[in-house]
């Protein structure tokens, strides 16, 4: 069999940025397996702009931000397989795939970093009410249509879901002709950034409806309207508050959920919302398997999935290296203001500064985020605002954390 | 007093301005910018695609140079949509020059390779 340092799976922005850092480390065997039939994964339908700010200080489309690393990928020579299904992972690390001109591989992997992002929450996965008709269709598959192959969805459209492709898809598709009735969210805030709420919605007199849901979807082949309904604080409907909204489309932009149906039976460990955890150099429970990207947490920013990627691969070189020693690691712990944060875990002894990286439940003003080790306040960083569509991302320095190790993150309001 | 949301970059600073063109809120020299910018001329990027007529199913992703006037929007869509393309196209090729006497060009975000 085939023995390869280390192979990729899922060629996105995740995937590229972290096999260039591995090739910088000096990992020289290294394999991208890409199941789309070229590389750059979900940036290659994001045409509109806002990528790279932080990573070539330009505000660039996604195909151009991707162009700079395929670019890349392609000078170094890194190897790469695109239109290649990865069917099976083991605890050994051995990798199956397949493609039409290799048939069925398996390869010995030393690592593995693991970066196939998120699939799109469905109809059914929000128990959406009514007959299952043509023309509900998730945000990300009308864009992949639209900007892939041309198609325009629909011509009436009604957004369910404030997240961020769907405000995207909003603008998209009103200046391609559609007329777009409204986006409406369940939850009292807005899920998308800020500055989609302005340049896709109000730009265009787009209504954004919140604590709104949909009630149902009514039609007899294809939708022909759905129902909205107002909800209250505990997200149940208020009777009385129907009415109807005539439209042929209904996009969902509900959330995304991690990829990661291929690591089940390797048993990794989760934290208590059911997410794989990891430790700072984002390594699983299974040592030598590490996870970046959105497969690992969903981001709003590619710069920081960028940044994510580089320190799997830094931590897949010190692995590779034997640096990382089998040892002992401690939970971080978090309060009830915050949903989650990565890495779940630290290992006990520190060999580069730790990124903390978390969301908050609902909106918070004037916050602190501050970050304990034991007892010891290390780190208290003043927020204007903290709001759930936001990523909060605070980096302790390794000097400053002395063992033993049992890091906090909580939010203090003055 | 006018009260804005940066726009350009994710952070989305809550800017305000007052009557004499003060800017407060900002985290950045970029988000004064762009708060007089909005106040007098509104400016917004446009992203689109063209159709490549000599291969089947293939979008070539096109954007202006630079933001452009929020008015004239929808006027750049038509214009992008009357363009024609052929593969090959380079990254970067710029597809209809000074669009409107704007000083803003139309440029392909992605290559389509020769054959």
């Amino acid at each position: 069999m085939r023995e390869v340092d280390l192979v990729i799976i899922g060629g996105g922005s995740a995937g590229l940025s972290s096999a260039l850092e591995a090739k910088k480390q000096g990992i020289e065997s290294i394999l991208i397996l890409e199941k789309e039939d070229k590389l750059g994964g979900i940036l290659n339908q994001c045409i509109h702009t806002g990528f790279g700010l932080i990573e070539f200080k330009e505000e660039l489309s996604g195909p151009e931000f991707l162009d700079r690393f395929i670019t890349k990928i392609k000078q170094e020579g890194i190897e790469y397989r695109v239109n290649t299904t990865v069917s099976d992972i083991t605890k050994e690390k051995v990798v199956t795939y397949f493609n039409s001109e290799e048939g069925q591989v398996s390869v010995k992997a030393k690592a593995i970093i693991y970066s196939a992002g998120c699939y799109e929450r469905s109809a059914g996965q929000i128990e959406l009410g009514g007959p299952r008709l043509s023309g509900i269709i998730t945000a990300g598959s009308a864009q992949k249509y639209l900007n892939i192959y041309g198609y325009l969805v629909g011509r009436k459209i009604v957004i369910l879901g404030s997240g961020d492709i769907g405000l995207i898809m909003a603008r998209r598709m009103t200046l391609e002709g559609a007329k777009v009735e409204c986006v409406c969210e369940i939850m009292p805030y807005c899920n998308g950034l800020n500055r989609n709420v302005v340049q896709c919605l109000e730009d265009f007199n787009i209504p954004l409806y919140l604590s709104t849901t949909v009630k149902e979807v009514k039609g007899k082949d294809h939708v022909e309207s759905v129902i909205l309904v107002d909800v209250d604080g505990h997200q149940n409907q208020i009777l009385g508050t129907e009415r109807e909204i005539k439209c042929d489309t209904l996009l969902l932009s509900v959330g995304l959920i991690p990829y990661v149906g291929l690591l089940e039976k390797l048993d990794l460990e989760k934290d208590k919302r059911g997410q794989i955890s990891v430790n700072q150099y984002n390594e699983t429970s299974l040592k030598g398997l590490f996870l970046c990207g959105n497969c690992l947490h969903v981001h709003d920013i590619v710069d920081y999935v960028v940044q994510e990627a580089r320190s799997s691969a830094v931590g897949a070189t010190l692995y590779l290296k034997n640096e990382i020693q089998d040892e002992e690691s401690s939970s971080v712990i978090y309060d009830s203001n915050i949903s989650y944060v990565i890495p779940q875990k630290v290992l006990a002894s520190l060999l580069s500064d730790i990124t903390l990286k978390f969301r908050v439940r609902a909106n918070i003003r004037d916050a602190y985020v501050c970050v304990y080790n034991n007892d010891k306040l290390l780190k208290r960083e003043y927020h204007t605002g903290l709001i759930p569509s936001e990523m909060v991302m605070t980096t302790i320095k390794k000097e400053k954390v002395k063992p033993p190790i049992n890091l906090s993150v909580r939010i203090e309001t003055k | 007093m006018k009260e804005l949301i940066c726009i350009r970059c994710p952070r989305g600073c809550h800017l305000s301005v007052d009557e004499g063109g003060n800017v407060t809120g900002n985290s950045c020299p970029v988000g004064k910018e762009y708060a007089l910018e909005e106040i007098n001329d509104p400016k917004r990027m446009v992203t689109s695609f063209v159709r490549v007529s000599n291969r089947r199913d293939t979008m070539l992703s096109v954007r202006t140079s630079k933001p452009i006037s929020k008015a004239l929007m929808f006027k750049v869509m038509d214009e992008i949509n009357k363009l024609k393309v052929k593969a090959p196209v380079e990254i970067g090729k710029v597809l209809i020059k000074n669009i409107f006497d704007t000083g803003v060009d139309i440029i392909a975000t992605s290559s389509i390779e020769a054959d």
